[in-house]
């Protein structure tokens, strides 16, 4: 005949973890009612033959030693994060069981927000919450569900609202929020009700164990010694003045709906992905397997030290780009900086290109070889920085006045005028980088046509850049 | 294989991905939102999990319990999510989980600005959170590196099971360069210590809670002793011309690669400079340097902070020779020049060729 005080499976024979004399018994206080909610979700597990697949997550608090008992694996956690901590066990393992178990302080006062949002993610878990009003570990300091005039060693003289504010009703607070499925309030104060309670976290494991989402079970426990009372008068206190204040009732039950959070993630989740699918979605192997020679013809600009400036809008940042993989693509070694930071003072946007023979050191550049000034803030902020014998190329459609030295190269180009010509003044800045290759002769048309390829993906767009290219090209050849 | 151009903080992504990580779990700050924003792309594609979580917090709990169950997982934030992350990144110290944290460092104290700094060094380095733990923190300079060294990052972290930092600057995550993408990690190591929900992982247990401190001390004596190997296998750095310098430069992130370029520049202008540049900041090339100052005239330590590695270099050479510093704060990016003059101002005799 089976023994009717057995202990279940799902706890240890021997609670061999726990330190002390005796391995049978528990750590907690007499009269305490973590030990029944222990046991009732230990038998659930037994019942349900979870025991493998339960993941159980103990919180900060008197159930901080949750893994003394369950027998299954366990995972204890800092002080209010049960809930982003079962997350990513949950998603990691789907088939899991994930039993998040907290208190009130560690739920509802520092693990607040991790709570909240872990069920407004609809998270295919089961949290088991035990409201004892009252931070038991630490010595009886008020709890977020401490009750009015509930005299705890932080409120000496009683919970006032004046200054604690009101005791926290967590499952009204959660029920409000679309995607939990369940969330009831049960407590543990006589036979009848511990069979309530024995259901409701039945239904919350059920629950996850079929798919349905976030499910929420607050149980009303008594701590007769952070209460300073009796365990008789406990019970008495528990039966009363708690569950005025938290009525015990089914807050959230959907019936019927099934959302299944855990198999749409599944479908994203898990699958199997090829080596050679890998290293294509982390881009290894696209269009940038071509190779372009370096020009033989040297124009004095080796190693070129650039800076593109101009307005936002411009593309400035995307003609630098081009600049540094056309680079990349003839095999040299290229960097591209964009303006970051105190940089980007002033009202102009800019980005440093260094292209080079040699391994590049620092990718800033101050002293300037080539200076592609896009619109008039530009060059008056940088001519300075551009060396002797350096390069400006000038947008002369929107640039008035001439380069004001007189040992540099300049060179004008109407890119904004050009560009409107073939209808898209927005491709100024190909018309300019068509100018550059022109006059730097450092790359080929060819590798920067292929960087274009690379970037740019619709083809009506790639036409008119590449037209817009070639027309820079020819303004400066002609 | 080809190269791809990309920015360091997509490149890490990719490294992590290779590395064959298939949990990231972020929060949205500046200017480390990319990782989380190229993760959110890429690991679905790949089968893995993108979450974007409530806090720093609320990330840092997820990666710990992905990590719990024997996935690689990561997050990335920059300096002040990282203050906040550093509750969790001690708990997992303590409960020997491997996981990847990305700090995009920021400019500081407090708000401070989104421009790039390297004050976290303390933070990271240093330990941070609570306890006697310590981190392997790896400092790439190169958008190459942030791929390499997160996958490296990975490998650590489950070798020890230890947290890995990957700690970068604004810079370093910005800047864009060609990447070749190495093979994806075709076998990950298996963990028997890890909790799967499976039958074999029952008695398995991942916590940090030693309530006996004789058992607390033994674990934190087998930590130290973990620290330990690691400071005697792992230490990572690279030089360039320190065989006669005069004056070695030292400094990580993006102020080595300025630094290289003060080298070149100094040794046109016949300054014998050389460069030390840490890779792994914890555990650092402290014999290294010991070993050059015995050849060295002096040390020249730049960072983009108030002076925080400087003092481990001090450490290491132990007053045998000077250890001088050049710092910029709140954003300001030391230029060639800038620190190629303050070089002069302490330069010795000898450091003329």
């Amino acid at each position: 005949m089976k023994k009717v005080l057995e202990k279940p499976d799902s706890f240890y024979d021997e609670f061999v973890r726990k330190p002390g004399a005796n391995p049978h018994s528990t750590h907690y206080c007499p009269g305490c009612g973590h030990g029944v909610v222990h046991k009732l979700i230990a038998e659930t597990m037994d019942d349900f033959e979870i025991q493998d697949r339960t993941v159980f997550v103990s919180p900060v608090g008197c159930a901080v030693f949750g893994y003394y008992y369950f027998h299954c694996g366990n995972i204890q956690v800092p002080h209010g994060r049960a809930p982003a901590v079962a997350t990513g066990i949950k998603r990691a393992l789907p088939d899991s069981v994930v039993i998040s178990y907290q208190g009130d302080g560690d739920l509802a006062a520092i693990g607040g927000n991790n709570i909240l949002q872990a069920a407004n993610r609809g998270e295919n878990i089961t949290v088991i919450f035990v409201n004892n009003a009252i931070y038991g570990m630490t010595g009886s300091q008020m709890a977020p569900t401490t009750l009015l005039g509930q005299k705890t060693t932080t409120t000496p003289e009683g919970r006032s609202a004046a200054n604690e504010g009101y005791p926290l009703r967590v499952s009204e607070l959660l029920a409000t929020l679309e995607a939990p499925v369940y969330i009831e309030r049960v407590a543990i104060t006589d036979a009848k009700h511990v069979m309530k309670a024995r259901k409701a976290i039945r239904k919350g494991i059920q629950n996850q164990m079929e798919g349905r989402g976030f499910s929420f079970v607050e149980i009303l426990s008594s701590c007769p010694t952070g209460w300073k009372m009796t365990p008789s008068e406990a019970k008495e206190w528990l039966g009363g003045s708690m569950i005025d204040y938290f009525p015990l009732s089914v807050l959230k039950n959907k019936n019927g709906v099934h959302p299944d959070p855990d198999g749409a993630r599944k479908q994203s989740n898990g699958h199997y992905v090829s080596r050679s699918e890998i290293l294509k979605i982390v881009g290894a192997g696209s269009s940038a397997d071509r190779r372009f020679a370096q020009p033989t013809v040297s124009s004095g600009f080796d190693n070129p030290r650039i800076k593109v400036s101009g307005f936002g809008g411009q593309g400035i940042l995307l003609l630098g780009q081009l600049l540094a993989q056309g680079a990349m693509l003839s095999d040299y070694f290229a960097t591209w900086l964009p303006s970051y930071g105190p940089e980007m003072r002033g009202g102009t946007a800019n980005c440093h290109v260094i292209i080079s023979n040699e391994r590049i050191g620092s990718p800033l550049v101050t002293d300037t070889d080539v200076l592609m000034a896009m619109n008039l803030p530009s060059l008056d902020k940088f001519e300075k920085d551009v060396r002797t014998d350096g390069l400006i190329l000038v947008n002369s459609s929107l640039i008035e006045r001439r380069v004001a030295r007189d040992d540099v190269c300049s060179v004008y180009v109407p890119a904004t005028e050009l560009a409107d010509k073939l209808g898209e003044p927005k491709t100024a800045n190909m018309v300019m980088l068509g100018a550059f290759v022109a006059c730097s002769k450092l790359l080929s048309e060819e590798s920067i046509l292929a960087s274009l390829q690379a970037k740019v993906k619709r083809t009506e767009f790639l036409e008119l850049n590449r037209s817009a290219f070639n027309a820079g090209f020819e303004s400066v050849c002609q | 294989m080809s190269r791809v151009l990309i920015k360091g903080n997509e490149a890490v992504v990719r490294g992590a991905i290779l590395a064959g990580c298939r949990a990231f779990y972020g929060y949205p700050i500046t200017p480390a939102s990319e990782i989380a924003e190229t993760a959110a792309v890429l690991f679905p594609q790949v089968g893995g999990t993108f979450l974007q979580a409530e806090s720093e917090i609320g990330a840092i709990n997820m990666v710990y319990g992905a990590a719990a169950t024997g996935e690689r997982a990561m997050t990335a934030s920059s300096s002040p999510g990282i203050s906040l992350k550093l509750e969790g990144i001690s708990y997992a110290a303590g409960s020997e989980l491997p996981m990847v944290i990305v700090d995009i460092m920021r400019g500081g104290p407090g708000l401070g600005n989104i421009a790039p700094e390297q004050s976290d060094y303390n933070q990271m380095v240093k330990g941070g959170g609570h306890g006697n733990y310590k981190l392997i923190v790896l400092a790439p300079n190169s958008a190459q590196e942030m791929c390499d060294l997160t996958m490296r990052a990975f490998e650590l972290a489950d070798r020890y099971r230890t947290p890995v930092i990957v700690l970068a600057d604004g810079f370093v995550g910005q800047m864009m360069e060609p990447v070749q993408l190495p093979e994806p990690v075709a076998e990950l190591p298996s963990k028997d210590w890890c909790v799967n929900g499976t039958a074999a992982t029952r008695d398995n247990l991942i916590s940090s809670i030693y309530m006996d401190p004789d058992e607390l001390e033994e674990h934190n004596a087998k930590l130290q002793r973990k620290y330990d190997k690691i400071e005697q296998r792992e230490i990572l750095w690279e030089e360039i011309e320190t065989e006669d310098a005069e004056i070695i430069l030292v400094g990580y992130g993006i102020v080595s690669r300025i630094l290289q370029s003060v080298v070149e520049e100094g040794r046109k202008r016949g300054l014998a400079l050389g460069l030390l540049r840490p890779i792994s900041l914890c555990p650092f090339p402290a014999p290294r340097i010991a070993e050059l100052a015995e050849t060295t005239e002096m040390f020249f330590a730049v960072e983009m902070s108030n002076g925080q590695m400087v003092h481990d270099i001090r450490l290491a050479v132990r007053h045998k020779r000077p250890v001088e510093f050049y710092g910029r704060m709140g954003g300001s990016v030391p230029t060639t020049q800038e620190i190629l003059a303050k070089v002069q101002e302490h330069l010795p005799e000898k450091a003329r060729i």
